[in-house]
Formats: C-alpha cells, sequence, structure tokens
C-alpha cells in the first residue's frame, strides 16, 4: 500500500479520464454504422431514442430499447467489452445498490420472501427496481454510442441543430480543450509533490496539499483565462463568434433519421399503452 | 448527486429543464455585460477548473476521502452568475463524456447543483463574512459553511425531485414508474451522504481554496467580498428584498392548505371532534389518545405566543393575519441579526485598538 493513497487515486482519476479521451477519439475513427452518419442526425436520434426509454411503462419494450442499444453498438464496431466496462457494470452497480432495496419496500403483492429474515419482495417493487436499471443501462448506453462515435468538434457543432446559442457551444469547445490541460497541470502538481515526500502525512497536511493545489489550478485557471483572451484579441476576437458549418445531409442520413424515428414511435406507441 | 437517466419523469424533467432556463438567460446576459468578450475563456477554463476538481480526491477529517463540487470557491472568486454557467458547462461535459449524470436529468442537475448551489453560497458567504478583511480568518470559516449548507441544499432539492415521483408516477398496480422511493427515505437517504461526507468535502475545498487564495492571490477575493463601494447596500440586495416581500404575500397560501401539519397539534384539538378526525386522518387512521397528553398539557401552559396561529387578535381578516405574522417574524429575524452584527462589529474593534486588553 501506499504511503499517500489520496495523490495515487487523484492521478489514477485523471489517467483514466485521459485514457477515456484516448478511446473515443480512436473508435470515432472507425468505420461503423453511426460513424458515418451525419452528427445532428446521431444528436436528435439519440434524444429521440432516449426519450422513448424514458416514456416506456412496459419492461418489454425498455429491454427491448436496450436490445436495439446493442445492435447499434455491433453495428457500430464499438466493443462490447467498452460499453460494459464504461457503462453496464457502473450503473448495474449505482442504480442496482439505490433500487435494489425497492423490492423490499414497496408495499404491494407478495412474489417471494427471503428466507431466514423473512423479508418479502413484492411484485410493484420488483418491477420498480427492474425497470429503473434497465432505463439507467439504456439511456447511458445510447449517450455512449453517440460519444464514442463522433469526434466531440462535431459533437458540438451538432449540438448548433437543436438551437443551442452559438456562444454556449465555442464554451463547450472551448472547456473540453482545456479540460486535457488542467488535467495535466494538476498530474504534473501532484506528480511533483508525490516525489518530495518522504514518510507519512498527518490527515491535516494531506488535506492542506489536496486544497493548495486546487488553490494553485484556479489560480492559473484564472492566469490562463486572460491569457487566451489576449491570444484570441491578437487574432482579432472581437466578441462574435462565426462557425464554419460545413455538413450537408445525404440519402442515408435521411434514412437513419426516419428509423429513428420509426422505433421511437413504436417504442412510445406499445411503451405508453396502459 | 448527479441524478442520471432514468430516475426522473420526462415531465419533471421538462419542468426543470424549464426551471434553469431563466437563470441560463439571465446568467448569459449579465456575464456578457461585465465580461464582453472576455466571457468565453473565462468561463471556459473556470468551468474546466470545476471539472478537475470534480475528480480531486479529498483527504477528509476521520481518516476518509471524498470529492466536492467546487460550488463554493467557483461563486466566491466569479460571482454567482458566472458559477452558474461554469458548473453547467462543466456538468454537460460530465454527462455527455463520462455519462455522470442523465441528459435527461441534465437541467434538473444544473438546478440542484450549478443554479440553487451557487445562489445559496453567494447568500450565505456574504452574508456570513459581512465587511471582514479579505485575510480575515472569517471569510475561510464563511466559505466552509457556504460550500456545506450549499451542497446539503443541493442534495436536498435533487430528493425532493426524486421523492414526489412514486406519488406523481406509477401505474395501476401503484408500482412506481420512476425513482421508486417517497420523500420519507429519499431525504434522509441523500441528507445523510451529504451532512456528513460529500458536506465535509465542498467545505473543506470551499475553504481550503479560499485560505491558499487569501495567502497566494487575495485580488481574486475582491470581486465579491462586499468591500467594494458600489457593491454594497440596497443594489446588491434588492433582489433579495424583492423575493421576500413575494413570499411574504404568499403566506395566506397556507390557508388553502386542508387539515393540520401532522404533530402540531394544540391541547384543544384532542376535545374538538373535528380537530380529532383529522388528526386521525392524518395518522393512517389511528384515533388519537381521548385526551391530550399529560405532559403537552404542562408543557403548553408555559408559554402563550403573542399571536397563536398566525392570527393577530385584533385582526379579523385571516389573509391580513398571515402577513403581518410574516412582517413581523422577519422584523423580529433581521432585528436580532442587527443585533448581533453590532455586537460582533464592537467585538471586533476593541480588537484591532491598541492597548486594549
Amino acid at each position: 500500500m501506499t504511503a499517500h493513497p489520496f495523490i495515487e487515486r487523484t492521478l489514477a482519476g485523471f489517467a483514466d479520464a485521459l485514457e477515456h479521451a484516448g478511446t473515443a477519439e480512436r473508435l470515432a475513427d472507425q468505420k461503423g454504422l453511426l460513424q458515418r452518419l451525419d452528427p445532428r442526425v446521431k444528436v436528435i436520434g439519440a434524444l429521440l431514442l432516449i426519450l422513448a426509454t424514458m416514456c416506456s411503462r412496459r419492461l418489454s419494450v425498455t429491454a427491448s430499447m436496450l436490445i436495439v442499444a446493442v445492435a447499434l453498438a455491433w453495428l457500430t464496431r464499438i466493443p462490447l467489452r467498452i460499453v460494459a466496462t464504461r457503462v453496464w457494470l457502473s450503473v448495474l452497480f449505482f442504480t442496482g445498490c439505490i433500487a435494489l432495496p425497492a423490492a423490499f419496500t414497496t408495499p404491494g403483492l407478495a412474489i417471494w420472501h427471503l428466507p431466514l429474515v423473512g423479508w418479502q419482495i413484492t411484485h410493484q417493487g420488483l418491477f420498480s427496481a427492474v425497470q429503473l436499471i434497465l432505463r439507467a443501462e439504456t439511456s447511458a448506453t445510447f449517450v455512449l454510442l453517440v460519444v464514442l462515435s463522433t469526434p466531440w468538434t462535431q459533437l458540438l457543432k451538432a449540438l448548433r441543430a437543436l438551437r443551442i446559442p452559438v456562444t454556449a457551444v465555442v464554451i463547450l469547445g472551448m472547456t473540453h480543450r482545456y479540460i486535457f490541460l488542467l488535467l495535466r497541470i494538476a498530474g504534473e502538481q501532484f506528480e511533483a509533490r508525490r516525489s518530495r515526500l518522504v514518510g507519512m502525512l498527518s490527515s491535516e497536511q494531506r488535506r492542506k496539499i489536496a486544497t493548495s493545489s486546487a488553490g494553485v489550478l484556479l489560480d492559473k485557471s484564472v492566469q490562463l483565462s486572460g491569457e487566451v483572451f489576449s491570444a484570441m484579441q491578437a487574432r482579432g476576437f472581437r466578441g462574435e463568434i462565426y462557425t464554419l458549418d460545413e455538413f450537408q445531409m445525404n440519402p442515408r442520413d435521411w434514412f437513419a433519421l426516419t428509423v429513428f424515428g420509426v422505433v421511437t414511435i413504436v417504442a412510445l406507441f406499445l411503451g405508453m399503452r396502459p | 448527486m448527479h441524478i442520471p437517466d432514468g430516475y426522473l419523469s420526462p415531465s419533471t424533467c421538462a419542468v426543470l429543464y424549464a426551471g434553469a432556463a431563466p437563470f441560463w438567460v439571465v446568467a448569459l446576459r449579465r456575464v456578457r455585460r461585465i465580461m464582453s468578450a472576455r466571457l468565453v475563456p473565462l468561463i471556459s477554463l473556470a468551468a474546466a477548473f470545476c471539472f478537475v476538481v470534480m475528480m480531486f480526491n479529498l483527504p477528509l477529517p476521520g481518516g476518509t476521502t471524498g470529492h466536492a463540487v467546487g460550488m463554493g470557491i467557483t461563486t466566491i472568486v466569479l460571482g454567482p452568475w458566472a458559477s452558474i454557467l461554469a458548473i453547467s458547462v462543466a456538468l454537460l461535459i460530465q454527462a455527455l463524456f463520462f455519462g455522470d449524470g442523465g441528459i435527461t436529468a441534465y437541467g434538473a442537475n444544473c438546478l440542484n447543483m450549478a443554479i440553487i448551489g451557487s445562489l445559496v453560497v453567494n447568500v450565505l458567504y456574504r452574508a456570513i463574512s459581512g465587511r471582514a478583511s479579505i485575510d480575515s480568518p472569517r471569510r475561510i470559516v464563511a466559505a466552509a459553511i457556504a460550500g456545506y449548507v450549499a451542497i446539503n441544499v443541493s442534495a436536498l432539492s435533487a430528493a425532493i425531485q426524486l421523492g414526489i415521483q412514486p406519488a406523481l408516477f406509477h401505474d395501476a398496480s401503484g408500482a412506481p414508474l420512476y425513482a421508486p422511493y417517497p420523500l420519507s427515505i429519499s431525504v434522509p437517504a441523500m441528507l445523510i451522504g451529504h451532512l456528513t461526507f460529500a458536506g465535509l468535502g465542498e467545505a473543506v475545498i470551499s475553504g481550503g481554496i479560499l485560505a491558499y487564495l487569501q495567502r497566494a492571490n487575495p485580488s481574486l477575493l475582491q470581486a465579491t467580498s462586499g468591500l467594494d463601494a458600489a457593491d454594497v447596500g440596497w443594489r446588491m440586495t434588492r433582489p433579495m428584498w424583492i423575493g421576500l416581500a413575494a413570499l411574504m404575500i404568499l403566506t395566506p397560501l397556507g390557508l388553502l392548505a386542508a387539515g393540520s401539519a401532522w404533530g402540531e397539534w394544540g391541547v384543544e384539538d384532542f376535545k374538538d371532534p373535528k380537530a380529532r378526525e383529522e388528526i386521525a386522518a392524518a395518522s393512517h387512521n389511528i384515533a388519537p389518545p381521548a385526551e391530550a397528553p399529560k405532559g403537552l398539557e404542562q408543557l403548553s401552559s408555559v408559554w402563550t405566543a403573542p399571536m397563536p396561529d398566525y392570527a393577530p387578535p385584533f385582526l379579523k381578516s385571516k389573509e391580513l393575519g398571515y402577513i403581518m405574522s410574516a412582517m413581523m417574524g422577519t422584523g423580529l429575524i433581521i432585528l436580532a441579526f442587527l443585533f448581533l452584527d453590532a455586537v460582533l462589529r464592537v467585538t471586533s474593534r476593541r480588537r484591532k485598538e491598541p492597548g486594549t486588553p
């Protein structure tokens, strides 16, 4: 065991974020189904499918939407191992922990009693728990598919199709870019600190290191924003924002959008029936 | 506290998006007016900072570790409106990039963490730090308390959103369609974690970074310090006073509620047949005891309220009684704080005066 686990854990978190970004870029370059589609179609399609999943009141329909998501992942050449590790396991653990007690606490028709303790599992509770887990898994899978199949810059540009203000889209783009810079700076800070540390630290000293590092990072962020602004001004930025919109819909995109629309309507029709 | 997709119904999500939207619009306008072209890089870097600081593993008192949102220090350095934008952007990237928090629940998450969190920090930090100098330890305490309370208010808001789901959205058999726990479970479950670990994490990061900035770069703390002449008085507190006045006028809404609040019964309610029915109805049809509990009877005579049931005896209109009670209650609280402020000022002046024991 390391003497300073909070530094190790923070560094591991940073490394995980950078690895996640690397994987996303690599997968977005592959030649799968979603990679070939217009990013606007993917964003709108994913939102429609998530909406249909959210509105579903039937387990069979929610489960079918998860199958649609898995099929899309397969056609998009995104390894299910990545989907499982990035989404399914974490959602299953998080939502499972939250949803499972509902099987016992929700009043309703008892369908089984736990041996020894005698707690009863109700039909309503079990339905609610399974529905919550399935819905959370399916929605998160659709989001992941879009993110892993679309370069970040194109994804941001596609958000303009949803009438998100251009200023917000530019801020999102710059934030994404500078997250990696700040991750690197913070990582170097912690590495430097780790290399100078010998022996054990008291709890207060560890807290002081963590908060001072965060303070340095905040100070650098504000300074950097001033430098970035000066650089932008030097290149002619006067507050107006222009973007190049080179997306063009082709027949394949229209077909995909129609399929997404039809699947959504069918799922809404079947899922919302009493 | 990042609510994922699937926990809130689509209609709840739509309402919460609609609730968050005006704040985004006002925040964007206000920050643009102040920052002009600087808006884009400043908010971008601040959002990137929020994102990274959320990944910090913070050693907490008691030997455990936790994470913070960073709403406290972001509000203190940038002000509430820029903080709303920066945390909202960080939350969107978290939702898209890491699947931390849902897309449909993004409005709810922003309302809880970015909007409510930033506004609570702003009010509390200014109220507690008062006119203390930038390097005063009082500001560290103010930042820590503001961060702690803000994350708990945010968690309470999330718990309420989750807790109302089973009552509003269930199928014919009564099975909850979204978050399955009622308020009686969701509120304590959410608050236990936030009153302890998450709250401490936010308090540590807010107070700790503020202490660091006091030593390293105090100018970053100037903007929201309340020490600028233009920033004090009516202009700064105007929205709060308008909100307070609106709440006072709305107090008679309480008259619309049927029955009596559970557990707030008086001795006379146990004798009144109509009130007994209401008590039973509110207690799963369990009849109250035939007579008022003896302890309640004894203690109720210890103090008699000057305006029982928010109805001053000299007023016939119930609505006016409510409004007057609200005005008097608020006035008493303000007087108490003015008195406390005066005491603190005298104490701090004595400390600064040389030769004072």
